[in-house]
């Protein structure tokens, strides 16, 4: 999958949950609604961008990136 | 349902109201609410009193003087249509006297009346006729050499009716139809006594005044001076099917009037609950597409898009379409094939599509047209009042103060809803629009919007932010219904965020370009100015931002408690007849029909039992998604039913190249629309009049589409599923759609209730349809939000990151015209092109004038996307550094400049804001020459097979 766009979706995601005063619900949002809506083939190649370092997710998209269950991992 | 043709016409409109008045009617008692008029009464008790200028659809006017009758105790004849009833009243409609009175009334009409009844289109349906014979009209004394307006000439220039002034009793009835009933005051009534006479402007031909073609004048005309020409063509009909309209999402309900399979008319049905009798130019006069030569009715095949077509048997082409699939899955996986649906599928034929990918491809690569126009609203809405829907039914607008409408355009998109909007508006409720151009409803004859929020484009979040902002630090909020009504936390949190001084309309006013007076002046309207109702369209949810609208507005409606009754609510005016149902059905690739997660395991339970097999737990690939895998490799065979994503998806370079990459894409239309000529299989589908069916239109309002004539290609559209899915070896074994709606009911909690033969028996039923709700549900979230508590969520204003800059300095927005439809497949190929018949480019004066660029010009548009060429239109309806097109026209290629900006939680493309620079060319862009080459190129494939076939 083309990463840019994933990054820019996961970003513009974030931007919603930005806001939200509670950090750990920020990011529980951000994660909650790519699982809710994401095909696993965007799921994985996002994880596994991140994995590398995951260059141009801002600090909430990451963060909630990072916990993506692993491939063979369980929700 | 098949009905006779006539309507029984109780000649004025009923009267709500708690008191009932007795009276006498030749003897007959009759009981009736106050304020009926008399005539409408005895028609009531079975009693039909002639009469010429009144019907039951119109206010009465007293004119023609044929009703008059005897009332004991009061003097004279007074004309029954303007005498309201009153108790113990004695009335006689039938004396010595007045059958004098009337037959001398009826030879002053015949005696300028052309007699020419057995010739006339009118013959056997026209009043004048039925009135002749009612009072026993025998002779004509006055003779025909005298004065008369036999000689005056037709006005035929409009393309659906014609205009025969000889004919013309003067009754105005066409006059009070096009105020009342339509609300464009595009006729009068020109001159007095015998000069008066009906016309159309300022005595112009229909095709130039403002006559926008709805037909109600016609319906409304008693004589034949108002004639339908396909009437005039075949004659008069001999029996009519109620079924509906496959247009907007207005959903109105019409009789379709037959000659055997031959369609005469449509006339919008009087007892349709969503239009009431009233009608729009397209679907009352433009169903000539579904017999237009461009029909394909055979199935085709090929192995590469350069190859010709190839005609083959139904069987052929599915067997193919299915192997294709399966080779793909063997080799790639089985998430390596989709569908998509539309939202111009009947609910029964969007869930067979879901089904087939669900239960046949086994994955949830399934998605719908309404992923590019209302995901945001039903991700918004479920979000914060617990369902994907509107809250109201049309007729709530009756009850409404305060009109709030943002982002539509009603009078070209809904036309019909808009002609009651108008109605209610004139009746002195109060209008706010928020959109970036002033739309016809800001000013139209006795309505003129209170605030016109003329925003830039892209910034309607802050716009509403300001409005609640307003709203809550102003103290006109209802803490009552918040506190009662909504979750107490996420209220506090809102609260306070949406107090901070930013949201405010002075510090937002730079960004938004909306004075912050105004934006302060509206919300106080808003919020103190009685029912108040938001009425939204596709300029809220085609932003980056759009789901965060979408949830602003719901914020807004519970903030100050107007939710949960009539008059009221947040009404999301759909784009296409059944976004709603295609919604509902589940053709989103996360959740099941009836809005339910995949995810969710008991959901998935239920439709693995009653589907016989296992169930993929994963959310599917979206539209955009799809197009992003194929260009990837991963996704690479798609069957999509009545969708053209060529068209009607952004960037559409993008989209094509996705296509190209794809190994078999199977559609399934009526023409080859522009995403047909990259398929290897087509499948001739069928028109709206060749298949039984249903459509839920913008109120959640069931309503029944009745096969009127046989299929063209010999299948309905839901047999084609059946087919495919049974060759892919998954079992579907209905006989009538009814039964697909009975699956349906069995599976989704809001549908309980549904059944072909409730709606036989009611006409149309809004959901939720249950136990609870037996007769469905006009007003959602009474006592309680479907969630239970509502939901306030924060919504934070990002701008989009589409910003003007100095290579491209303006922002192109895009919207609909009236007498076209969306992608135009339907609508350019009927008379409707004479409205339009290409896309314009509106374009600021000011604008123009720095670029160069003069009226009818040709403009180059380029963003980062690509480049079109359209023609220019100078106007203020837009403002400066703001330019509009519509987007129906394939070759104008306006999602060729659209990007892939699209919403944060739906991923619906931001179409309504691309950041562009105009310029003024000599000739069509680099992309306009190749889609003209490979169009032209591929309408010559499709002739040779044709030809192959006749040879
Ligand atoms: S067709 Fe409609 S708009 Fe035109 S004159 Fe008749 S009622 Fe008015
Ligand atoms: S055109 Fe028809 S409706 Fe209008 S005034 Fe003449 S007869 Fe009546
Ligand atoms: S308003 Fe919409 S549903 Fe009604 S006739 Fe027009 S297009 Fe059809
Ligand atoms: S019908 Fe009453 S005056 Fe014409």
């Amino acid at each position: 999958m083309d990463i840019e766009r994933l990054v820019k979706m996961a970003n513009d995601i974030a931007h919603f949950f930005q806001s939200e005063p509670d950090h750990e619900e920020a990011v529980k949002g951000v994660l909650g609604h790519i699982q809710r809506f994401w095909d696993p083939r965007m799921r994985k190649a996002l994880s596994g961008y991140v994995d590398g370092g995951g260059a141009g997710l801002i600090p909430l998209a990451l963060e909630a990136a990072k916990r993506l269950p692993k491939a063979g991992q369980t929700v | 349902m098949i009905s006779t043709i006539r309507w029984k016409d109780l000649g004025t409109p009923a009267r709500v109201s708690e008191r009932l008045v007795d009276l006498e009617v030749d003897g007959i008692p009759v009981s009736v609410p106050e304020g009926t008029s008399v005539l409408r009464a005895a028609a009531e008790a079975g009693i039909s009193i002639p009469k010429l200028c009144a019907t039951d659809s119109l206010e009465a006017f007293g004119s023609c003087r044929l009703c008059l009758v005897e009332i004991e105790g009061r003097k004279g004849y007074p004309a029954s249509c303007t005498t309201p009833v009153a108790a113990g009243m004695v009335v006689h409609t039938q004396t010595r006297k007045l059958a004098d009175i009337r037959r001398g009334v009826m030879e002053l009409y015949i005696s300028d009346h052309p007699l020419d009844c057995l010739t006339c289109s009118a013959n056997g349906n026209c009043e004048l006729q039925d009135m002749a014979g009612a009072v026993g009209l025998r002779e004509v004394r006055y003779g025909y050499e005298g004065e008369n307006h036999l000689d005056l000439t037709k006005d035929t220039s409009n393309p659906y009716f014609t205009f025969d002034p000889s004919k013309c009793i003067v009754c105005s009835r066409c006059v009070r139809a096009c105020e009342e009933t339509q609300g464009t005051f595009a006729l009068t009534i020109d001159g007095r006594g015998f000069e008066s006479k009906v016309s159309a402007g300022m005595n112009e031909a229909f095709m130039d005044s403002e006559c926008v073609s709805c037909g109600a004048c016609v319906q409304a005309c008693p004589t034949a001076t108002l004639m339908e020409k396909s009437v005039i063509d075949m004659g008069q009909a001999e029996h009519s099917v109620v079924t509906t309209c496959a247009y907007c999402g207005v959903g109105c309900s019409f009789r379709a009037e037959m000659k055997g399979n031959e369609l005469v008319r449509m006339v919008p049905n009087k007892d349709g609950h969503a239009n009431h009798g009233h009608s729009c130019v397209k679907g009352r006069f433009a169903f000539g597409y579904a017999t237009h030569k461009d029909r394909i009715t055979t199935p085709m095949i090929r192995d590469k898009i350069s190859d010709p077509w190839k005609q083959v048997s139904w069987d052929e082409a599915i067997n193919h379409a299915a192997s294709e699939f399966k080779r793909i899955q063997a080799k790639h996986g089985r998430g390596a094939v989709g569908g998509i649906t539309s939202s111009r599928c009947t609910n029964e034929e969007t869930y067979l599509v879901q089904k087939l990918v669900r239960a046949a491809f086994g994955n949830n690569n399934v998605d719908t047209c309404a992923r590019v126009c209302h995901s945001p609203t039903g991700y918004g809405l479920k979000a914060t009042l617990g369902e994907s829907a509107g809250t109201q039914d049309f007729d709530s607008v009756e009850k409404t103060d305060v009109v709030l409408v943002i982002g539509a355009n009603p009078t070209d998109g809904h036309p019909v809803f808009a002609s009651r909007m108008k109605r209610r508006l004139r009746e002195g409720a109060k209008l706010i629009v928020v959109d970036p151009r002033t739309i016809d409803l800001v000013r139209t004859p006795h309505v003129e919007a209170s605030h016109h929020l003329k925003l830039r484009p892209g910034t309607n979040v802050a716009v509403i932010n300001a409005l609640a902002h307003t709203i809550v630090t102003e103290g006109l909020a209802n803490e009552a219904f918040v506190a009662e009504r909504c979750e107490a936390k996420e209220f506090a949190k809102w609260k306070a965020f949406i107090s901070e001084a930013r949201n405010s309309p002075e510090e937002l006013q730079a960004e938004t370009g909306v004075p912050a007076a105004e934006v302060r002046a509206a919300a106080r309207l808003y919020a103190t100015g009685g029912n108040a109702a938001i009425y939204y369209g596709l300029g809220v949810t085609e932003h980056s931002q759009g789901s965060t609208m979408v949830i602003g507005i719901a914020n807004l409606a519970m903030l100050t408690g107007n939710i949960g009754r009539e008059g009221v609510g947040v009404n999301p005016l759909r784009g296409q007849n059944n976004v709603q149902g295609a919604c509902d059905m589940g053709s989103f690739p996360h959740e099941l029909p009836g809005y339910r997660h995949v995810s969710d395991t008991a959901t998935r339970t239920l439709f693995e039992q009653s589907w016989g097999v296992k169930l993929e737990s994963e959310p599917g690939l979206r539209i955009p998604n799809m197009l992003d895998a194929a260009i990837d490799g991963s996704f690479r065979g798609i069957y999509i039913e009545g969708e053209d994503i060529a068209q009607s998806d952004p960037d559409t370079q993008h989209v094509t190249s996705a296509l190209e990459a794809m190994e078999c894409v199977v559609v399934q239309d009526l023409f080859l629309n522009e995403t047909a000529k990259y398929a290897h299989v087509f499948l001739p589908g069928s028109s709206f009049l060749e298949k039984n069916g249903t459509f839920t239109n913008a109120e959640r309002r069931i309503s029944p589409v009745r096969k009127v004539m046989p299929s063209l290609s010999g299948k309905e559209d839901w047999e084609i599923t059946v087919m495919l899915a049974e060759a892919l070896g998954y079992a579907m074994p209905y006989k009538h759609p009814s039964e697909i709606m009975d699956e349906i009911a069995s599976l989704t909690p809001t549908f309980t209730g549904v059944s072909y033969a409730k709606l036989e028996e009611l006409g149309s039923i809004q959901w939720p349809c249950n136990e609870q709700h037996p007769v469905g549900t006009p007003v959602m979230h009474i006592d309680e939000f479907v969630r239970g508590k509502g939901r306030f969520l924060i919504t934070e204003y990002v701008p989009t990151e589409e910003r003007t800059s100095r290579k491209y300095p303006l922002i192109l927005t895009t919207g609909r015209i009236l007498s076209q439809y969306n992608v135009g497949a339907q609508t350019r190929r009927t008379f409707n092109s004479m409205w339009h018949d290409e896309d314009r480019l509106e374009i600021h004066p000011s604008d123009a004038e720095l670029r160069g660029i003069k009226e009818g010009d040709w403009a180059g548009v380029r963003s980062r996307s690509g480049e079109t060429v359209l023609r220019a239109l100078i106007t203020e309806r837009v403002q400066p550094g703001v330019v509009y097109t519509t987007f129906h026209f394939p070759e104008s290629g306006a999602n060729v400049i659209t990007t892939d900006n699209s919403d944060w939680a739906t991923n619906c493309p931001e179409y309504k804001v691309t950041a562009v620079q105009v310029e003024p060319v000599t000739q069509p862009s680099e992309w306009q020459k190749r889609f003209r080459s490979f169009s032209e190129q591929q309408q010559e494939l499709l002739e040779e097979a044709r030809e192959t076939t006749q040879a």
